[in-house]
């Protein structure tokens, strides 16, 4: 069960990664999520489902590794099974009735942004795709981006690849040159959602962010994944993980999202001391 | 000639210092000489009303004769007619307001202490037992069972016996339900759960984890494509409640269900573990239930040094076990009652750093019987905690209800079922446990599961 049926590596730190899951192929929408665990006492690691595969009955994810749990994922291999895997869970993205929009990925959330721009344009949207990425070894996903765009947009924190500058210069750029949209769809680091709603708000262009919190079960049951959206309290796993824009509480969804960085530091240090003692074993 | 002597025999426990630092179970048991002993002072009398206080029907007066005989092979085959989860039930159930609350040696003295007895010969038979589980034989129906907690488990261990083939659909990674992810070592051990798991599969049921029910696949799914002729939702009532009062999003707030969740189900309180929690000093614990004393006494395990339960009712009103209550004040939980949080404070990191209280007093009693609580006007205090656990209550999943048409619910969410067989708005779909009444106790929702595997069986060979 669970079977890894590919990996490739996108980046030095961004992996591609099927999983074989019928169940959950079948079922999967673009902006579902899904909730995996690599070993028996692993932690539970939530991942947006990058693409289905209904011939070989997988389940695409894409992951950065940042800590213990992805490094841990990382480490496995085609042919090796994940413990667990379980979706797809929270709401599919409203994408019905949208005719132009404007998607703005950043860093390992392209992985995300992009079958959101697929479905847009299997549905026939005029879609203009922004991403942006901190400089050119770091650029996943443009051959697919290119595929299902309109107009593709990259950006690059340091000018090495596409435009110099920030997805959301690039996205006021377009709005200042006359370009509308229906919606906006930002997904990538919060802060940056943050500054790319606070710039659609003054166009007043309907914008969705992808939340991404904290959770462990993924069906509620928690309450771990909470946001203030228009001064309600919201679960991502279930009211999510997409909402309105204008109404996301960044900054408190950034104070949630740094909870355990202390934690996480350490366990990070231990994987790689473990990693090390396993390397220097071999040799 | 029976045992006349007033009291229980004792039950042997981990000092309340040590355990306080421990996982480990709390009690440890009776010994054989301690059951036998105990089971003499059950007078076998003639209308024994411990029998009609227990929801699943146990026939009491019959196992304990059994132990005082020294048969304890045959005291776990009564219990077994009636239950298959008797080493929880032994620990978890309510006793006091149950069998035991209807004990005639409970008029003049305590009760015979029914629960510690079903517990010593669950786990006598769990260490001693030879012979495997029997296999019914099959009789060609498939049912499934939707969420593997007690009140899944229960039925799918009745209709099991009944020859039918058993599918426990589970959500999350480990069987279990709240016996795993809400119900802490210390009191229910969980490869004791395990190994009640172990005896339903050994029984032929077929356990599928990972199974989001109303995700992966919907009722409807399961049974017009996949041949499942009755459904149970058993699904809980797993959606936590906040407060609503400013701050609740602090970090560091948490929901009891989250708490326990991450030491329980996750093991954060092993040193190995990749799910962190939480370290706290000072800890408040808001609510009065058992869920609420669960997690204070987590927290106290993980090393805080002071842990309060904030309760806006009285000592009397408490809705926890009184055995739960007895063991966290042993082991150092302060009970600030008559209080309520009415504001969680933050320092500039968004960490909390403390509450705003305010002291309760009773009023008339409200619809749930109980006296309401009134806020007293200026009473505010500030109460410094690094660590909230909210313990105020849950309500039923909302994802069945959304993906199953015609499925009947009321105001609160929960599953509407025709009385108690469970029969809900959908033909052939039974429902029971929390998710029908809200946050319950373990014992009602296996009674529930078990009268809904008697109404499944008399459905389908009817039909």
């Amino acid at each position: 069960m669970f079977r890894i049926l590919e990996k490739e590596a996108l980046n030095p730190t961004v992996t591609r990664m099927s999983v074989e899951a019928p169940l959950i192929a079948r079922k999967a929408k673009p902006g579902q999520f899904v909730i995996l665990r690599a070993g028996e006492n692993s932690e539970r690691i939530p991942l947006t489902v990058a693409g289905c595969d209904q011939a070989n009955r997988s389940v695409t994810v894409i992951f950065q590794v940042v800590g213990a749990g992805t490094m841990e994922l990382n480490a496995l291999n085609v042919g090796d099974c994940l413990h667990d895997f379980v979706g797809p869970l929270g709401r599919a993205s409203e994408l019905n009735g949208l005719k132009k929009v404007c998607v703005v990925g950043g860093g390992v959330g392209c992985a995300i942004a992009l079958p959101l721009a697929q479905a847009l344009h299997d549905q026939g949207s005029t879609v203009h795709s922004v991403v942006g990425f901190r400089n050119k070894d770091l650029v996943i996903l443009e051959k697919e981006f290119a595929a299902c765009s309109d107009k593709l947009v990259g950006m690059s924190d340091d000018g090495s690849w596409g435009e110099k500058g920030l997805v959301t210069a690039a996205l006021e750029s377009l709005i200042q040159a006359g370009e509308t949209y229906d919606q906006v769809i930002a997904i990538g680091p919060l802060v940056r959602m943050k500054f790319v709603t606070a710039g659609t708000k003054k166009s007043n262009i309907p914008t969705v962010g992808s939340m991404n919190p904290i959770m462990i079960d993924g069906t509620g049951m928690c309450g771990g994944c909470r946001l203030t959206v228009g001064g309600e309290t919201k679960f991502a796993c279930v009211d999510g993980p997409d909402f309105d824009g204008f109404q996301v509480d960044f900054d408190e969804a950034l104070h949630r999202g740094s909870m355990y960085r202390d934690f996480e530091a350490h366990a990070r240090e231990a994987e790689c001391n473990l990693f090390n003692q396993e390397v220097e074993n071999d040799a | 000639m029976p045992n006349m002597d007033p009291k229980k025999c004792p039950m042997p426990s981990q000092d309340p210092i040590v355990r306080a630092k421990n996982f480990g179970e709390v009690a440890l048991g009776y010994t054989a000489e301690m059951a036998v002993e105990e089971a003499t002072r059950c007078l076998d009398c003639k209308h024994s009303p411990c029998h009609s206080g227990c929801p699943v029907g146990i026939d009491i007066p019959a196992f304990i004769k059994k132990v005082a005989e020294e048969d304890f092979t045959g005291a776990y085959e009564v219990l077994a007619r009636s239950t298959t989860l008797a080493a929880v039930c032994g620990r978890v159930c309510p006793q006091e307001s149950q069998c035991e609350g209807k004990c005639v040696r409970g008029i003049r003295g305590e009760p015979v202490a029914i629960g510690r007895l079903e517990r010593f010969v669950a786990d006598w038979h769990r260490t001693h037992a030879t012979e495997a589980p029997q296999k019914a034989v099959p009789n060609g129906h498939k049912v499934a069972v939707v969420g593997s907690g007690p009140s899944g488990l229960t039925c799918a261990g009745d209709l099991a016996k009944l020859g039918y083939a058993v599918t426990v659909f589970e959500a999350l990674h480990t069987p279990g339900g709240v016996l795993v992810y809400g119900i802490p070592e210390f009191r229910l051990p969980k490869a004791l759960v395990q190994s009640e798991i172990d005896t339903l599969t050994a029984m032929g049921v077929e356990f599928q984890t990972n199974m989001v029910i109303g995700k992966v696949l919907t009722v409807d799914e399961l049974m017009e494509d996949l041949g499942f002729e009755a459904v149970y939702l058993a699904s809980g009532a797993g959606l936590p409640s906040f407060m609503g009062i400013p701050g609740e999003s602090l970090n560091g707030v948490y929901s009891a269900n989250e708490y326990l969740t991450r030491v329980n189900l996750m093991k954060a309180y092993l040193p190995d573990s990749r799910t962190p929690i939480a370290k706290s000093k000072k800890v408040a614990v808001v609510g009065g239930g058992n869920v609420a004393m669960d997690a204070a006494r987590c927290a106290k395990r993980l090393g805080a040094e002071e842990v309060t339960i904030v309760y806006r009712r009285g000592m009397e009103e408490l809705p926890a076990r009184k055995e739960e209550v007895e063991h966290a004040m042993e082991e150092g939980i302060v009970f600030q009652l008559l209080t309520n949080p009415v504001e969680v404070l933050g320092d500039e990191k968004g960490y909390v750093k403390g509450m705003t209280c305010i002291e309760m007093e009773l009023g008339a009693p409200d619809t749930s019987g109980r006296r309401r609580p009134i806020p007293k006007a200026g009473s505010e205090f500030t109460l410094e905690v690094d660590t909230m656990i909210m313990s105020i209550g849950t309500s039923p999943n909302p994802l069945l209800r959304n993906t199953t048409p015609g499925l009947d619910t009321d105001r609160r969410g929960c599953i509407i079922t025709d009385g108690a067989d469970g029969l809900t708005s959908r033909p052939g779909v039974y429902a029971g446990g929390d998710a029908v009444t809200g946050a319950a106790t373990v014992i009602l929702a296996m009674g529930a599961g078990k009268q809904a595997a008697a109404a499944i069986h008399k459905y389908l060979q009817s039909k």
